[in-house]
C-alpha cells in the first residue's frame, strides 16, 4: 500500500498545483449557484444542472485523464526502473486522477447547495446528481486510462478519447431513438432499458430522472418502468452498472499496463 | 321587499317541531327537555337505540352513552337528533348495514361507525339516507365500512367533519365514502376519508358544494362526478389516490383552490376531464402528479392562475377539446408541459409562465418578446412510442427539440402562448410559511 499511497500523494499534489482542477470546481461551483440563486430555486435549477453534469463530467473526465496519463509517462518509465509494482503504480496513478475530479466536481455541486441553505426541496436531486457525477467521473477516468495505455501518440489518444465521449453522450442515444423508430411496433420497454444500462451516461442520466421525472417514469402504463423506477430496483441496478463500467476498462487498462514494453 | 323577513320567520316556525305542553314558557332555550331527551346506555332509559328511536316523537333527541352497540339496522323514521358520546360505538359486525335515515331533518353526530362488512346488492352503508331532505351527518367517525355516508335522492343535507377510513385492497370488494345519488343542494364540507373506492361520489347531483375535505389513499378516485351540473368543488386535498379525480359529462362546474398531490401511475390524473362543458378551473395546484390535468372533450374551459409543479405531463389535450382558455398559470418543473395528439391547436394559452421559457423582454415589461411554444417534439415521439420515455433530459433530445422550436414542422404550429411571462405569478392561494 505504501507505493500506491506515495503515488498518489504525489501525482495528486502536481494536479492540485495545476489551475485546471480549482477551474473545474469554480466552474460547477458558478454553475450550481447562479441556477439556484438566480434561476428560481431548486425546481427550476436541478434540470439544467442534470443536463451539464451529463455533459460536462464525462468529457472533463476522460480529456484530463487521457492529457495526464500521456503527460505523466516519463515520470511512470522513471518510477519503473525502480522495483516497483505494476499494479501498485496504477493504482496510485488511477486513484490520483479519480480522486481529485471526483472530489473538485462535488465540491462544486455541493458548496453552493449548501452554502445557500441547501433548499430541502432539491436535496434528494442533488444527492442523485453528485453520486452519478462521481461515479461517472470513475467511468470515463477508466475509459481515459485505457486509451492511454492502448493508443500510443497523444494525438491520436486525445482525439480518440473526444470521440468516444462524442459517441456515448450524443450518437448512443442518436441510434436508441433511430432503432426505436423502427421497431416501434414491438414490446421495447424492456430493451430500451437494456440499452440504458449499456452506457454510462445514460445511466448517469437515468439516475437524474429517478430525481426530476419519476412522475412521469411512472405514468408510463408498463409495468417494467414502474418496477424500475417505482423503488429501490433501478437504483440499485444502474448503480450496479455504472461500477462495472468504472472496473471493467480500468481492469483492462491495468492488464495492459502490466504487459505494456516502455 | 318588506314581506322577506316575515317570510323567513314564517318558515322558520313551521319548521319547528311544535312544542310539547308545559314547555317553552319562558323563551329559555335552555338544556333539552327531559321527557324530549332519551337516554340510552348502562345508566340511561334505554338500553338499546332501536327502543330509544321506537320511543321518540318528532323533535326528540337519543344520547347514546359510550358503549358498543350491535343492533339490527336502526331506522330513523322521525325528525330528530341521534348523538354519540365520546366512545359511542355502533357496530355493523360485518354483517348488516348500521343507519337508515328515512325522516327529512335528521342529525346524526358523534358516532364511531364500524364493520359493515361488504355487499353489493344492497349498496351496503354505515349511513344510508334515502329521500330525505335537511339532513346532517357530522362529526362521525367511520372504520372499515362498505359505503359510508350514501345519498340517494337525498336534498339540503350538510356532511360535516367526518372521518372515513377503510381498508380496501381490491377496487371490487370496496365501496364509496361519501355516495351521492340524484341529490340536490348538498353540502360536503371537511371531510377525510382513505382507502375507499372513490372517496367522493356525485352522480346526477346538481347544485351542490363540496370544499375543505380531504380524499386520499383511495383505491380509485379521490373524487368521481358524473351528469353534476352547477358543483362547487372548493380548497379540497386529493392525494395519492390510484387515478386522482374524474369529472365526467357535466357542465358549469367550478373547481377553486383544491390541490392535487402525487397521483402517480400508468392511469392516474390530477384532474381527469371528459365531456366537461362551461366550466371553471382556478387556483388549484397540480404537484407531482403523472399527468396533472388532462382533457377529452372538454369545452369552453376556464383554466386560469392555477400551479403546475413537477407533474410528468402538466396538460394533456386531446383534439376534441375545443375552445378553452389557459391564462396566468405557472409551470414549474414538469417533464412535459403540453401534449396533444393534433397538429392544431383548439385551445388558446395566454400569459402563463414556463420555466422552460428561454426567449427575451427587451421592453421589460414582464412579458416574453418571443411566442412560447409549449409542445416540444419529443413529447410527440413519446406520445406515438412511449418506451422512448427514457431518453428524456437526453443531450440529443435537446437538440431535436431546439430544432423543432425554430423550425416547427410536426408540433402544431398555432399551439402557442404569445405572453409567456418571464417570472411565476404570484400565487393568490398560498399561505405564506
Amino acid at each position: 500500500m505504501g507505493t500506491v499511497w506515495k503515488v498518489f500523494h504525489y501525482q495528486f499534489r502536481d494536479l492540485i498545483r495545476g489551475r485546471a482542477l480549482a477551474g473545474y470546481t469554480l466552474f460547477f461551483g458558478a454553475a450550481t449557484w447562479g441556477l439556484l440563486h438566480l434561476g428560481g430555486g431548486p425546481v427550476r435549477a436541478l434540470p439544467s444542472l442534470a443536463t451539464l453534469v451529463i455533459l460536462v463530467v464525462p468529457l472533463v473526465s476522460i480529456l484530463v485523464t487521457t492529457t495526464f496519463a500521456y503527460g505523466s509517462e516519463e515520470f511512470t518509465e522513471l518510477l519503473l526502473s525502480h522495483p516497483v509494482g505494476r499494479g501498485r503504480l496504477f493504482a496510485g496513478l488511477y486513484l490520483a486522477l479519480t480522486v481529485p475530479l471526483a472530489g473538485a466536481f462535488l465540491l462544486g455541486l455541493g458548496i453552493p447547495f449548501l452554502a445557500g441553505g441547501g433548499a430541502a426541496g432539491g436535496l434528494g436531486g442533488m444527492v442523485a446528481l453528485g453520486v452519478a457525477g462521481a461515479l461517472l467521473t470513475a467511468v470515463f477516468a477508466s475509459l481515459g486510462f485505457l486509451i492511454a495505455v492502448s493508443v500510443h501518440d497523444m494525438a491520436r489518444g486525445a482525439g480518440l478519447a473526444l470521440l468516444v465521449w462524442l459517441a456515448l453522450a450524443v450518437l448512443y442515444d442518436g441510434v436508441v431513438l433511430v432503432v426505436a423508430h423502427q421497431a416501434a411496433a414491438y414490446p421495447l420497454e424492456r430493451i430500451m432499458l437494456a440499452l440504458m444500462l449499456l452506457n454510462p451516461v445514460d445511466v448517469g442520466r437515468v439516475l437524474s430522472l429517478m430525481a426530476l421525472d419519476v412522475s412521469a417514469m411512472l405514468g408510463y402504463t408498463g409495468a417494467v418502468f414502474r418496477d424500475f423506477f417505482g423503488g429501490a430496483t433501478g437504483v440499485v441496478i444502474a448503480l450496479a452498472s455504472l461500477v462495472a463500467w468504472a472496473v471493467v476498462p480500468a481492469w483492462l487498462a491495468l492488464h495492459r499496463f502490466r504487459h505494456k514494453d516502455f | 321587499m318588506a314581506t322577506l323577513p316575515l317570510l323567513a320567520a314564517t318558515l322558520l316556525l313551521l319548521s319547528t317541531p311544535p312544542a310539547a305542553p308545559g314547555t317553552g314558557t319562558s323563551g329559555d332555550p335552555g338544556p333539552v327537555d327531559a321527557s324530549r331527551l332519551h337516554t340510552v346506555g348502562a345508566a340511561g332509559t334505554f338500553t338499546t337505540i332501536t327502543e330509544a328511536l321506537a320511543a321518540a316523537a318528532a323533535g326528540d333527541t337519543v344520547l347514546v352513552a359510550a358503549g358498543v352497540y350491535a343492533e339490527p339496522t336502526l331506522i330513523v323514521s322521525v325528525p330528530l337528533t341521534l348523538i354519540g358520546e365520546e366512545g359511542a360505538v355502533l357496530d355493523g359486525e360485518g354483517e348488516r348495514g348500521i343507519l337508515e335515515i328515512r325522516s327529512d331533518s335528521v342529525t346524526v353526530q358523534g358516532f364511531l361507525f364500524r364493520d359493515t362488512g361488504i355487499s353489493f346488492t344492497d349498496d351496503r352503508s354505515a349511513v344510508k339516507i334515502d329521500r330525505v331532505r335537511f339532513c346532517r351527518v357530522e362529526g362521525n367517525r367511520f372504520e372499515d365500512t362498505f359505503f359510508g355516508i350514501y345519498l340517494a335522492n337525498a336534498g339540503d343535507c350538510l356532511i360535516a367533519d367526518n372521518d372515513l377510513s377503510a381498508s380496501g385492497d381490491r377496487e371490487t370488494r370496496s365501496g364509496n365514502g361519501i355516495h351521492l345519488w340524484y341529490s340536490v343542494r348538498v353540502r360536503i364540507e371537511g371531510n377525510r376519508v382513505r382507502g375507499h373506492r372513490d372517496g367522493i361520489y356525485f352522480e346526477f347531483v346538481e347544485d351542490s358544494r363540496v370544499s375543505g375535505n380531504d380524499s386520499r389513499g383511495n383505491l380509485r378516485y379521490g373524487l368521481h362526478f358524473m351528469f353534476s351540473d352547477g358543483c362547487e368543488y372548493r380548497d379540497n386535498t386529493f392525494a395519492r389516490n390510484g387515478a386522482g379525480v374524474a369529472v365526467m359529462y357535466t357542465r358549469n362546474v367550478v373547481m377553486v383552490g383544491n390541490d392535487f398531490d402525487d397521483n402517480r401511475g400508468g392511469a392516474a390524473f390530477g384532474l381527469l376531464l371528459k365531456d366537461i362543458t362551461d366550466s371553471s378551473i382556478r387556483e388549484n395546484r397540480f404537484r407531482r402528479n403523472s399527468v396533472a390535468l388532462y382533457a377529452e372533450g372538454a369545452n369552453r374551459l376556464e383554466v386560469e392562475s392555477n400551479e403546475f409543479v413537477e407533474n410528468g405531463w402538466a396538460v394533456k389535450m386531446m383534439a376534441n377539446s375545443e375552445g378553452s382558455r389557459f391564462q396566468g398559470n405557472n409551470f414549474l418543473g414538469n417533464s412535459f408541459d403540453v401534449s396533444t395528439n393534433s397538429r392544431r391547436a383548439y385551445s388558446t394559452f395566454s400569459g402563463n409562465f414556463w420555466d422552460r421559457y428561454r426567449g427575451y423582454d427587451r421592453d421589460a415589461d414582464g412579458v416574453g418578446d418571443v411566442p412560447y411554444r409549449p409542445v416540444r417534439l419529443f413529447s410527440l415521439v413519446v406520445s406515438q412510442n412511449e418506451p422512448v420515455l427514457v431518453l428524456q433530459r437526453s443531450p440529443l433530445v435537446f437538440l431535436v427539440d431546439l430544432v423543432e422550436q425554430v423550425f416547427p414542422l410536426l408540433t402544431p404550429a398555432n399551439l402557442t402562448d404569445p405572453e409567456p411571462r418571464l417570472l411565476p405569478l404570484p400565487n393568490p392561494w398560498r399561505i405564506p410559511s
